[in-house]
């Protein structure tokens, strides 16, 4: 069984229709991609998802239907969100906001775990552990949204634009630990990225958005030699 | 120089009060942006409940923490019932309500235990220990109650998961939600808080003003002015703004001629009309920048 499937999904934004009719499928512990150009709903299929926009269609994940459900409640079945712009809480510490992350486990001791893990995929955090977040780079912002989402010991991450402000070689780097992230602990990902082929490398499914509908999908191989896609998207 | 002590501590006793009731403002305004220009009558109106539950015989410390809880259910319903269905609406709307609850709390006090003044007790002891007789013996455990109840909000929101949660609410909605935070529960949280702090305000300084309806009207003038002076969207600066405005009103009704205790709730004023204009975000409030 799928551990997300999504069908027929529609997505407003007051009057405006973003997403008409999406279907896909998310197996445990592979990482899709979305591609598409500014515009296309990417980003608005990862708020869908989370019931941040007002959807129709159905959501189902780990056989629950979470389609109409609120945010706080579909994210403590296991679905942590990266969201566009990080979301950092700018007066709290560092760390404070990696503990956030786990605000609705239980089990204290795993969490102390995870944080020294987070600390050592992200040694940089550790260093500024005291600071007030709204002072971090806007490349440690993005580690501190990703190890806030891996503090939720998520069964799957949506991350949006996950390389916005870093610089390529810390991009490269958290690539390989999303990487690793996704096959030592069989965690699903759903990634949009503007840098497809980095996206490219990582994923095993690959699916195209072309204003609010999948116009293409396949492994991320076969999308990734697509002529048309490597045009548009990949630039060579 | 007695005088002066004098003066001064009884200034602190008051501060200590403005900073509870300022205190429950900003916790309101922090997490909605708006001032609750209810805030002081419903101190008003628990220090009725504790009122009559003394009145039944209750003891004073007994009535002080079930007057407190029951101000914190209360609160926790308003902001279900009554707040919830208007927030972020807009700004009118949220403030037509806040003047909604402020007049019928004022004229429900009115109505269930009339308009005359009534006395309330001190629970203190008649003497100051240590000999001490520059402060009054209501002002010295004033301003022992006044620290621990802000001592122990400072504690809760810097050291457990609640209250750590509650300020990333305030902060950013958005956000908490997606680490399950539920971010409505946190808001009617942080009314039934602000109303269970009001609450020792009211039952601090009815002994002094004497119990009625208005009786909070000057203080809830007092406390924004200490929490505009602090920062109106910083705690510690609230705090620290309130005992500034306690002692300097004190101060300046007992050293200017002029000012007496006829024009005292006008030093308010002055100071906040100054600080808006001169130093808008208070002497500890940061100028929020970010990044864009």
């Amino acid at each position: 069984m799928a551990l997300l499937e999504v069908s027929r999904l529609e997505a407003f934004y007051g009057q405006t229709q973003v997403l008409r009719g999406l279907s896909f499928k998310l197996e445990e512990g592979s990482v899709t991609t979305i591609l598409g150009a500014n515009g296309a709903g990417k980003t608005t299929t990862l708020r869908a998802i989370c019931g941040m926009v007002r959807t129709h269609g159905e959501l189902t994940f780990d056989g629950r239907a979470i389609g109409g459900k609120a945010t706080e409640t579909i994210v403590r079945h296991g679905i942590a969100h990266v969201p566009e712009g990080r979301g950092t809480f700018m007066r709290l510490s560092a760390e404070q906001n990696l503990r956030l992350g786990a605000y609705a486990r239980r089990d204290k001791a795993a969490v102390e775990e995870d944080l020294e893990r987070v600390y050592g995929y992200f040694p940089r955090l550790k260093e500024r552990s005291g600071q007030q977040a709204g002072t971090l780079s806007g490349g440690e912002q993005q580690m501190l949204a990703v190890g806030r989402a891996l503090m939720m010991r998520p069964r799957l991450m949506l991350l949006d634009e996950p390389s916005f402000g870093l610089a390529p070689l810390l991009t490269e780097e958290l690539f390989r630990i999303l990487g690793a992230i996704s096959r030592e602990r069989q965690v699903s990902m759903l990634v949009v990225e503007q840098n497809a082929s980095l996206a490219l490398s990582i994923a095993d499914h690959a699916y195209l958005l072309e204003t609010g509908r999948i116009v293409m999908s396949g492994s991320a191989e076969e999308i990734g030699k697509d002529e048309s896609v490597r045009k548009a998207y990949l630039g060579y | 120089m007695d005088l002066f002590l004098q003066q001064t501590f009884s200034g602190l006793a008051f501060g200590g009060i403005y900073a509870c009731v300022a205190l429950a403002v900003v916790m309101i305004y922090q997490a909605t942006d708006h001032l609750n220009f209810a805030q002081g009558e419903m101190a008003m109106f628990s220090t009725y409940i504790a009122f009559t539950l003394l009145h039944h015989g209750v003891p004073y410390w007994w009535a002080f923490l079930l007057a407190m809880a029951i101000s914190f259910v209360g609160g926790v319903l308003i902001e279900r019932i009554v707040v919830r269905p208007v927030e972020g609406t807009g700004v009118l709307n949220e403030v037509i309500v806040f003047i909604g609850l402020l007049v019928i709390f004022n004229s429900m006090a009115g109505w269930i235990w009339d308009y005359t003044i009534k006395p309330f007790p001190s629970p203190f002891p008649k003497h100051v220990p240590f000999g001490i007789t520059f402060i009054s013996p209501h002002d010295f455990g004033v301003i022992g109650v006044t620290l621990v109840v802000l001592l122990a909000v400072f504690l809760f929101f810097r050291f457990t998961p609640v209250g750590l949660a509650m300020r990333a609410a305030a902060q950013d909605p958005a956000s908490a939600r997606l680490v399950g935070i539920r971010v409505g529960w946190m808001l009617a949280l942080g009314w039934g808080l602000a109303a269970a702090i009001g609450a020792v305000a009211g039952m601090m300084i009815a002994p002094i003003v004497f119990l009625e309806p208005n009786m909070m009207g000057g203080i809830l003038l007092y406390a924004f002015a200490g929490a505009l002076l602090g920062g109106i969207g910083n705690p510690v600066g609230a705090v620290v703004g309130s005992l500034i405005v306690g002692v300097l009103e004190n101060l300046v009704g007992t050293y200017v001629p002029f000012v007496g205790s006829q024009l005292k709730l006008s030093v308010a004023l002055v100071l906040i009309v100054t600080v808006l204009v001169f130093r808008p975000n208070g002497l500890f409030g940061q100028v929020v920048v970010k990044r864009v």
